[in-house]
């Protein structure tokens, strides 16, 4: 079996960002032990319907009532690099809220709890890579990095694909925020093309009338080696 | 294509990432605890990381995440050999600071003939990655920096 291809992984960003603060003590500072692709990382945990309910992916509708924000849908397509669909692949996100408050007893920001609103949701993308979430824009929110700093709106995403080898934790930004310059989590990936992948995009087309604002994000996991052809 | 970039877990995963402890239950014959404590680059254990496992053989997967003590835990079985290897299980730790998750192996201490033989722990080149045994469970503290830091792994 061939294993996951390793060219294109230098766009995730380093260990070690001292811009942000906490990876100082939690970066590996001796290199990592490459090793050849086994079984072990060529395989990987597959979720089926029994784990993944039919409307887990409405964070808009998990309470009595309808959370207060912009309601969006979050939409795209999972692919490998070579534009394969990543089918039946489960999708786990999580988010603040509208007033950039996670509904997390860790999070001291003083902005309001949303009762309607836990943001989190997961899906399973379809035979062709693609998924949704309906979900409200979150908002921005203050954190102890340096003084006054500031996340830019992000939705957390957490991806499976087929293997251990392609497991990909990320974060969707939305497009146009003034935060970006100083936001070192974003400004960690230091390739400008590859921080543009992390920026959704505004979906006129996928709006609903009078309902909802749209943004799509697609997603490009690892794809596997090209095996030599067999007669 | 070019990649998606890989980005923080953040200190508030809990809300999405639901813990899975139990890969077997445990009065099944062979269930065994894997457990231990993360540790920063200050020897502070880490309190707001999360740990997954995945074991192909029986296609067993786990996460947990870790609590104020930085302790993790699993109940699940010792994996048999697999592809020439010594039996292992995979682990990946995301944290708050872990722009990417870093990757390891768990290994056992009852297996010294294999281990001896097993070509990843020999690229690793020391003992970080086999885990102690522990009163009867398998322990394997996790250092992400210093001197102690366990060896991770390039998949």
């Amino acid at each position: 079996m061939a294993g996951y291809r390793r060219d294109g992984t230098e766009v995730h960003p380093p260990y070690l960002y001292p811009d942000y603060r906490s990876t100082r003590l939690r970066a590996p500072t001796r290199p990592l032990i490459v090793v050849p692709h086994t079984l072990t990382e060529l395989t990987g945990p597959v979720f089926r319907h029994d784990r993944v309910g039919p409307r887990d992916h409405l964070l808009t509708e998990q309470h009595d009532g309808e959370p207060l924000g912009e309601r969006i849908i979050v939409h795209g397509r999972v692919t490998d690099q070579d534009g394969r669909p990543v089918a039946d692949s489960l999708i786990e996100i999580w988010q603040a809220n509208a007033a950039g408050r996670y509904a997390h007893d860790r999070d001291h920001h003083p902005a309001p709890l949303d009762p309607n609103f836990t943001g989190a949701g997961r899906c399973l993308t379809d035979r062709d890579g693609r998924y949704e979430f309906v979900t409200v824009k979150p908002g921005a929110y203050p954190w102890g990095n340096h003084h006054n700093a500031w996340r830019p709106a992000h939705i957390h995403l957490s991806l499976f694909g087929p293997a251990f080898a392609t497991r990909l934790v990320t974060q969707m930004y939305f497009p146009g925020d003034p935060l970006f310059d100083q936001d070192p989590i974003f400004q960690s990936v230091r390739d400008p093309r590859a921080r543009q992948r992390l920026i959704s995009s505004f979906d006129l087309e996928r709006t609903v009338a009078d309902w909802a604002l749209a943004y799509r994000f697609d997603v490009v996991l690892r794809g596997p080696e090209a095996t030599p052809m067999e007669d | 294509m070019l990649l998606t970039p890989s980005q923080t877990v953040g200190p508030f995963f809990a809300l999405g990432l639901p813990d899975a402890q139990r890969l077997v239950e445990e009065d099944e014959p062979g269930a065994l605890s894997l457990e231990g404590v993360v540790y920063d680059g200050a020897g502070d254990p880490v309190p707001d990381a999360v740990v997954e496992i995945w074991q192909p053989d029986r296609r067993l997967w786990g996460r947990c995440r870790t609590d104020a003590g930085g302790r993790y835990g699993f109940v699940t079985v010792k994996p048999g050999p697999l592809d020439g290897q010594a039996p292992h299980i995979a682990m990946a730790i995301f944290a708050r600071g872990l722009l990417k998750q870093v990757v390891t192996r768990v290994y056992f201490p009852d297996e010294e003939e294999a281990n001896a033989a097993d070509p990843v722990l020999a690229l690793a080149g020391d003992a970080t990655l086999v885990a102690r045994d522990e009163d009867g469970a398998l322990r394997f503290d996790v250092h992400l920096q210093g001197e102690r830091q366990t060896a991770f792994l390039d998949v």
